[in-house]
């Protein structure tokens, strides 16, 4: 057991501080955030800077591109950009993370060709076309129709919860193939190019009164058969083998954020006085110990797939139920800290984050989901009702 | 980095927990809880032999020659096992006071208004001053002989909640008695967080526990005509011991790596959670069951409540961790921190 980091990784972490702090004054200033075009465009320049210095798709393997960094390193990276301030992976979120590396996993050659560079260099931006109003947590029941006519699918059906929908190139979409199999069998993966006619992108409002993503309706969109990943049929498989590619490194840079974000609350108290209320201390310094084990148990689940090559079985599930119900109470913290009229002040940072941290326990997998991940395929507690 | 336990380590823990099972199996553990955790010599001999009690004595001192991570591998398993005994504090005293590193003598400790554990037993006790400022170092004495026989007789023997744990109360005596005896330099700012962090890893051993025992009742157990952890309202009480025991794990073996005392704090505070509520949890899970002495999940909740009321305990270790937040919060790295003198990346906010 050792915390410390090798010559090599310490190197690596220079190297990348050396570069940052060459770039990130250089950076056009933050967009605002319901102008998706200038995020778009502000997301694809960081993420072209990263492609020139070489740290484009950093834990992507060699073969497909990428760095092939290995998880500490990968740690190290998501850490210190976070760390110093640098743009968020934002609307590169599915080219990087989900779609990209299914792509790199399931693709021809001729795919990955066309494909993975452009998400690399910043070129294309690609969202997610999984969930549907009535697939959700069950997203197995998903029930948007590819029909085959000649050398296309034809797509009817409805996507929600896109992100970045507005402005992507492509859709990473699962669609219904073979409506008579057992669910999970029948569904296939497409890439549907997102100026193909029938495709409609209605802004979904959040509660945080923003545009954070969309519902897709699909009226007889045609996409090529030769754009399917994996088999007819295979697409669940396809899309499950992904969620094995970011190695425990998923929050890193969330733990990052949240500590700084509790130095700055402890901070803010001292200087407006609520510091001298021991309640609130103790408050703050019980979510120091919580957040300070998240991330001790990123750098074990780390460690972990470092040695045996595959994601922790421990690691994703327990670690997004306590992170999201923790992050929930840092805000509640926040607004005792702000106090009076600032904790309902949109302008400050810390309410808006009080209101996105609500979807927290909800995307991705709700909390309910998770513990019944963890109850069935960690614990080996039957399924059930 | 590899925060990973080393093959050497995996075998020592499984040579532990072998050991355990040879020696202190359910029966005895059972035959300990009716005679109200008397202390059997022979066994604590065996711990000694074994280097439960030498294990961070250096080997030309005669001890095994290990850290603290391995000591918290032990203690994790003693804590699994529910071994009675004042195990950190004889464990603390190895190389302090003569025969404890060998097992031959039980070394309790008291600090502070705490509960003295196993006093009438004792060869020898600890007195550790009062809570210093985090980390600071401070004398503690070791009482022996006659001042040993005085503190003992002027204690109050309290009718143990804990039927593993027998206890004294010793808080007014406590205060008097350093100047009566002699003094045995040790350093109770380092002492005390050591003891908190084996305390610690005790705690995550019974939660870990817990959480296997609440498993197996819960796959086994049929109402309804299927197993209970097939309803999602007990298998998500099963998830939650999970998802508080394995944080806690990380942060019990992050802070014995590395020794700082914020990081024991956190490590304590969540262990102590972690071994109190998955006690909770485990108990509701059994039902009426859960509700009897014949169950053990009593002897691990109570021992869960006397340790989280021992050593860096709730007020005081938040506010230690309070402190610890923002540009104001840099503490004094202190002689409990035998690690690197500044965080390593990543552990500063």
């Amino acid at each position: 057991m050792d915390l410390a980091y090798t010559e090599a990784e310490e190197e690596f972490r220079r190297r990348l501080r050396e570069w940052l702090a060459g770039v990130l004054p250089g950076l056009p200033p933050k967009p605002s955030p319901d102008d998706w075009p200038a995020r778009r465009a502000y997301d694809t320049t960081w993420q072209r800077m990263l492609y020139d210095a070489g740290y484009a798709g950093l834990h992507w393997p060699v073969d497909a591109g990428g760095q092939g960094a290995t998880p500490t390193q990968h740690l190290i990276f998501l850490e210190e950009t976070e760390r110093a301030g640098a743009p968020y992976v934002g609307a590169n979120f599915v080219g990087l993370l989900h779609a990209g590396p299914t792509i790199a996993a399931e693709g021809t050659a001729g795919q990955r060709a066309r494909w993975l560079p452009p998400v690399l260099r910043g070129d294309e931006i690609w969202c997610q076309g999984f969930s549907e109003p009535d697939a959700g947590s069950d997203l197995a029941a998903l029930r948007t129709r590819a029909v085959r006519d000649g050398d296309d699918y034809v797509v009817t059906g409805q996507k929600i919860w896109t992100s970045h929908a507005e402005v992507a190139d492509w859709c990473e979409l699962l669609v219904r193939t073979d409506p008579d199999a057992p669910k999970h069998r029948g569904i296939s993966w497409l890439a549907m190019p997102m100026d193909a006619p029938g495709i409609t992108v209605r802004p979904l409002r959040t509660l945080a009164g923003s545009t954070e993503f969309a519902e897709v309706f699909l009226d007889e969109v045609r996409v090529p058969v030769r754009n399917r990943v994996g088999d007819e049929n295979d697409g669940w498989r396809v899309t499950m083998v992904t969620l094995s590619f970011e190695r425990g490194t998923a929050f890193v840079g969330e733990v990052v954020a949240c500590r700084r974000t509790l130095d700055a609350l402890a901070d803010e108290a001292r200087r407006n006085g609520r510091w001298d209320d021991p309640v609130l201390r103790r408050r703050l310094g019980r979510l120091n110990a919580g957040f300070r084990a998240l991330w001790r148990l990123t750098q074990a689940n780390v460690s972990e797939s470092e040695h045996t090559g595959v994601v922790p079985g421990v690691g994703g599930s327990v670690f997004k139920l306590r992170y999201s119900g923790l992050r929930q109470e840092l805000y509640e913290a926040a607004a005792e800290v702000l106090g009076g009229g600032d904790a309902f002040d949109l302008d400050r940072e810390w309410v808006l984050d009080r209101l996105s941290s609500l979807s927290y326990t909800i995307a991705a997998g709700t909390s309910q989901i998770q513990r019944n991940i963890v109850a069935e395929r960690i614990l080996g507690l039957p399924k059930g009702r | 980095m590899d925060f990973q336990l080393s093959d050497d380590q995996r075998a020592l823990r499984s040579g532990m927990r072998d050991l355990l099972g040879a020696v202190f199996d359910r029966d005895r553990l059972r035959a300990a809880v009716e005679r109200g955790g008397a202390l059997d010599r022979s066994l604590w001999r065996e711990l000694g032999a074994a280097g439960f009690f030498a294990l961070r004595l250096p080997e030309e001192a005669g001890g095994v020659g290990l850290g603290l991570p391995e000591a918290v591998l032990l203690f994790e398993e003693a804590g699994r096992a529910l071994l009675p005994g004042p195990l950190v504090a004889t464990h603390l005293a190895a190389g302090l006071v003569k025969g404890a590193a060998e097992g031959e003598e039980v070394v309790t400790a008291v600090a502070g208004d705490l509960a003295v554990a196993h006093l009438a037993e004792a060869d020898a006790v600890l007195v550790v001053g009062a809570e210093p400022p985090a980390g600071e170092a401070t004398g503690a004495e070791s009482l022996t002989g006659e001042a040993l026989r005085a503190f003992v007789a002027a204690a109050r023997p309290v009718r143990s909640m804990d039927p593993l744990t027998p206890l004294h109360s010793a808080r007014a005596v406590a205060e008097r008695a350093p100047a009566a005896t002699e003094r045995t330099p040790a350093h109770a700012g380092r002492f005390r967080f050591e003891a908190a962090l084996l305390t610690a890893a005790e705690q995550l051993g019974s939660a870990a526990r817990t959480t296997e025992a609440a498993v197996q009742h819960a796959g086994s157990r049929e109402q309804f005509g299927s197993p209970v952890g097939a309803f999602q309202a007990v298998k998500h009480l099963c998830a939650d011991m999970l998802a508080r025991t394995e944080p806690a794990r990380a942060a019990v073996y992050a802070a014995a790596v590395t020794g700082d005392p914020v990081e024991i704090a956190a490590a304590k505070l969540l262990a102590d959670e972690a071994a109190v509520r998955n006690a909770r949890d485990c108990l509701q899970i059994h039902g009426g069951m859960g509700f009897t002495w014949e169950a053990d999940v009593h002897l691990h909740l109570k021992r869960a409540w006397l340790r989280a009321a021992s050593w860096l305990t709730g007020a005081g270790t938040e506010e230690l961790l309070a402190a610890d937040l923002g540009a104001a919060g840099r503490l004094p790295r202190s002689s409990a921190a035998p690690g690197r003198p500044v965080r390593e990346a990543g552990g500063g906010g």
